[in-house]
C-alpha cells in the first residue's frame, strides 16, 4: 500500500475520532452544549446557511476584503522589500520605523480605522494590509539579500544590469521566500478581515460570528469558524498549486509533486 | 590604410590589491597577448583569483593600472567572459535558457536568443538535455552549459578560475579537450587559473608562476612549445611535457613549501 494513502487514512481517522468524541460527549451530556455545541448541529447549521443562501453575502464580503488586502499588501510588501534590499542606505535609515510599525498589535488599529474609514469594507481591507504587508516585505527583503553571490556575479559578467538583474536573478531567487510568505499572508488577510468585522461592521463572516456570540449561539460561532477554515484551506491549496508550477526548477518542488 | 591592431589583450601595471591590512598581491606586472592562452599557477591562497577578479572588473585595484584591449577596466568588464569555479548557472532556468541568458542579458529577445543557443548546446554535447534544470545535470554537464553561456557572448577575453577543479579526472580531461577544441576555432585570449601544474602546461601557451602569498607576484614565465592541437591526456606522456614540468616545478615547489609553512 502506498505510503501516501496510509497517511491520508490516518489523517481521516484522527479527524473522525475527534469529531466522534466531541459528538458523543455532547450527546451524553459530558460536554455542555451551551459552551461546546455539537458537531452534527454545527454541520446542520452550515448546510442551512448555504441552502437558505444568507451566508453567500457574508462570504462574498469577507472574500473581497481579504483578497484585496492580500493583493495590495503583497504588492506593497514585495515592492518595498525589493527597494530596501537593493538600496542598503535606505534600509539603514528606515529600519527602526519598520520595526516600530510592525510592533503595533494590529487589533488596536481597528478603532482608529473605524474612525477613519467607517464600518464599510475599506476598514477591513486597511487592517488586512497592515498585517500582510510586513510578511511580504520581510520575506522579499530576506530573499533578495540571500541571492547566491556567484550567480549574481556571473549574471553581471554576462552583461545583466538593472531591470534584467531584477527579473532574471533577484525575483526568481526571492520567489521561494515570497511564496512561503503568500501562504502566511492569506491567513493574515483573513485575520485582518474577520477581526475587523468582529470589532464592528455590517456584513462578513466576522459579523456573523459576532452576531451569534451576541445571543450566546455557540453553534453559530463554531459554524462560522468552520466555514472560515474551509475557505482558507481552499485558498492555501490554490497558492501551493501555483507555487509548484512556478518553482518547478527547485529540487524539492519537483519531488513534492510526485 | 592598415587598422591599428591591439596586440595586448590584458595589461597589468604595478597592480596591488589589499583587503584591510592584508596585501593579497603586490606590484604585479603582467601582459597577455591577443590570442594567447595564459595559465596562472601558484600555491593555494596566492591571490590568483584576486588578479582574475580585477581583470574582470569585479574587484577594484588598490593601486596600479589595468587595461584590457588597450582600455582601462572600470566595472564589470564587457569584453571579458568569466567561467567561475563554483556553480554559477541560474538554477531556475533550463540548460537551453541558461545559455540563451548570455544573449538576453545583452538585450537580445528571448526567442532569438534561444535559437542561437541551440547550436551551442550541440557544440558542448548537450543537445538532448536542453530542458533540464541545473540540479538535474551532472557536474561536468553544468560546466559545459557554463562554458557555452560564456562563449555565446563571444568575448575577446576568457577568464577561467579553476573551472574544472571540482570534476573527476576523466570528466576533467574531456572538458579540457572540449575547451581546447572551442578555443582553437577563434583563439580568444585566455587567462586560466589553476593550482594544477599539469593542467596548466597541457592547456596553455605560457605558464606564469606566482609566489606564495601574502603580497604575491609573478616570479617566472615559461613558454610552452608543445604542438597544437593537443590531447590533454596524451600530451602528458611526452618527454617534452615531462621536462617542461620538471623545469617549472623546481620553481613552484619552493613556493608551495613556503605556503605550507605559513599555514602550519
Amino acid at each position: 500500500m502506498p505510503n501516501k494513502a496510509r497517511v491520508r487514512l490516518w489523517q481521516l481517522g484522527i479527524l473522525l475520532a475527534f469529531l466522534g468524541l466531541w459528538e458523543w460527549g455532547a450527546r451524553t451530556g459530558r460536554l455542555d452544549k451551551l459552551y461546546f455545541a455539537q458537531p452534527s448541529e454545527i454541520a446542520a447549521r452550515i448546510v442551512k446557511w448555504f441552502s437558505e443562501g444568507e451566508i453567500y453575502r457574508h462570504l462574498w464580503v469577507t472574500s473581497v476584503e481579504m483578497l484585496l488586502a492580500f493583493a495590495i499588501g503583497t504588492l506593497l510588501g514585495v515592492a518595498m522589500g525589493l527597494w530596501l534590499a537593493l538600496s542598503p542606505p535606505v534600509a539603514a535609515v528606515l529600519d527602526p520605523y519598520i520595526k516600530a510599525l510592525n510592533s503595533i498589535p494590529r487589533v488596536l488599529l481597528a478603532p482608529i480605522f473605524t474612525i477613519w474609514f467607517g464600518l464599510g469594507m475599506l476598514k477591513m481591507i486597511a487592517l488586512g494590509i497592515t498585517l500582510v504587508f510586513f510578511v511580504a516585505f520581510f520575506n522579499t527583503y530576506q530573499g533578495v539579500r540571500e541571492v547566491n553571490p556567484v550567480v549574481l556575479a556571473n549574471a553581471r559578467m554576462l552583461g545583466a544590469d538593472g531591470s534584467r538583474l531584477l527579473r532574471h536573478v533577484y525575483l526568481p531567487s526571492a520567489a521561494s521566500w515570497i511564496f512561503s510568505s503568500l501562504r502566511t499572508s492569506i491567513g493574515f488577510a483573513v485575520i485582518g478581515a474577520v477581526i475587523g468585522e468582529y470589532l464592528g461592521s455590517a456584513a462578513g463572516l466576522g459579523y456573523v460570528i459576532q452576531q451569534a456570540e451576541g445571543v450566546f449561539d455557540t453553534t453559530g460561532v463554531f459554524a462560522g469558524i468552520a466555514v472560515l477554515m474551509a475557505f482558507v484551506l481552499v485558498l492555501d491549496h490554490l497558492v501551493s498549486r501555483v507555487e509548484a508550477r512556478l518553482l518547478r526548477w527547485r529540487p524539492q518542488a519537483v519531488e513534492n509533486q510526485v | 590604410m592598415v587598422e591599428p591592431r591591439v596586440k595586448t589583450a590584458v595589461e597589468l601595471r604595478g597592480l596591488t590589491v589589499r583587503f584591510g591590512d592584508y596585501t593579497a598581491v603586490q606590484g604585479v606586472d603582467l601582459e597577455v597577448a591577443e590570442g594567447e592562452f595564459l595559465a596562472l599557477v601558484g600555491p593555494t591562497g596566492c591571490g590568483k583569483s584576486t588578479i582574475l577578479n580585477v581583470v574582470a572588473g569585479l574587484l577594484p585595484p588598490s593601486a596600479g593600472e589595468v587595461y584590457t584591449m588597450g582600455e582601462p577596466v572600470e566595472g564589470p568588464n564587457r569584453r571579458a567572459g568569466y567561467l567561475f569555479q563554483q556553480d554559477a548557472l541560474l538554477p531556475w532556468k533550463t540548460a537551453l535558457d541558461n545559455i540563451a541568458m548570455g544573449l538576453v542579458f545583452r538585450g537580445v529577445p528571448l526567442r532569438e536568443a534561444r535559437e542561437r543557443a541551440r547550436p551551442w548546446l550541440e557544440r558542448v554535447g548537450l543537445a538532448r538535455f536542453s530542458d533540464r534544470y541545473p540540479h538535474q545535470l551532472s557536474g561536468g554537464m553544468k560546466k559545459r552549459v557554463g562554458l557555452a553561456q560564456v562563449l555565446i557572448t563571444n568575448p575577446r577575453l576568457l577568464l577561467m578560475d579553476e573551472p574544472f577543479s571540482a570534476l573527476d579526472v576523466q570528466t576533467r580531461h574531456l572538458m579540457e579537450n572540449l575547451l581546447l577544441d572551442l578555443w582553437q576555432e577563434d583563439r580568444k585570449s585566455v587567462i586560466f587559473i589553476t593550482h594544477d601544474l599539469e593542467e596548466a602546461i597541457a592547456l596553455a601557451d605560457r605558464v606564469v608562476v606566482l609566489s606564495a602569498g601574502p603580497a604575491s607576484r609573478p616570479i617566472g614565465s615559461f613558454h610552452i612549445p608543445l604542438r597544437r592541437p593537443r590531447d590533454v591526456a596524451e600530451v602528458r606522456l611526452t618527454e617534452e611535457f615531462l621536462s617542461i614540468h620538471q623545469e617549472i616545478w623546481s620553481l613552484l615547489r619552493g613556493e608551495v613549501q613556503k605556503s605550507y609553512a605559513q599555514q602550519g
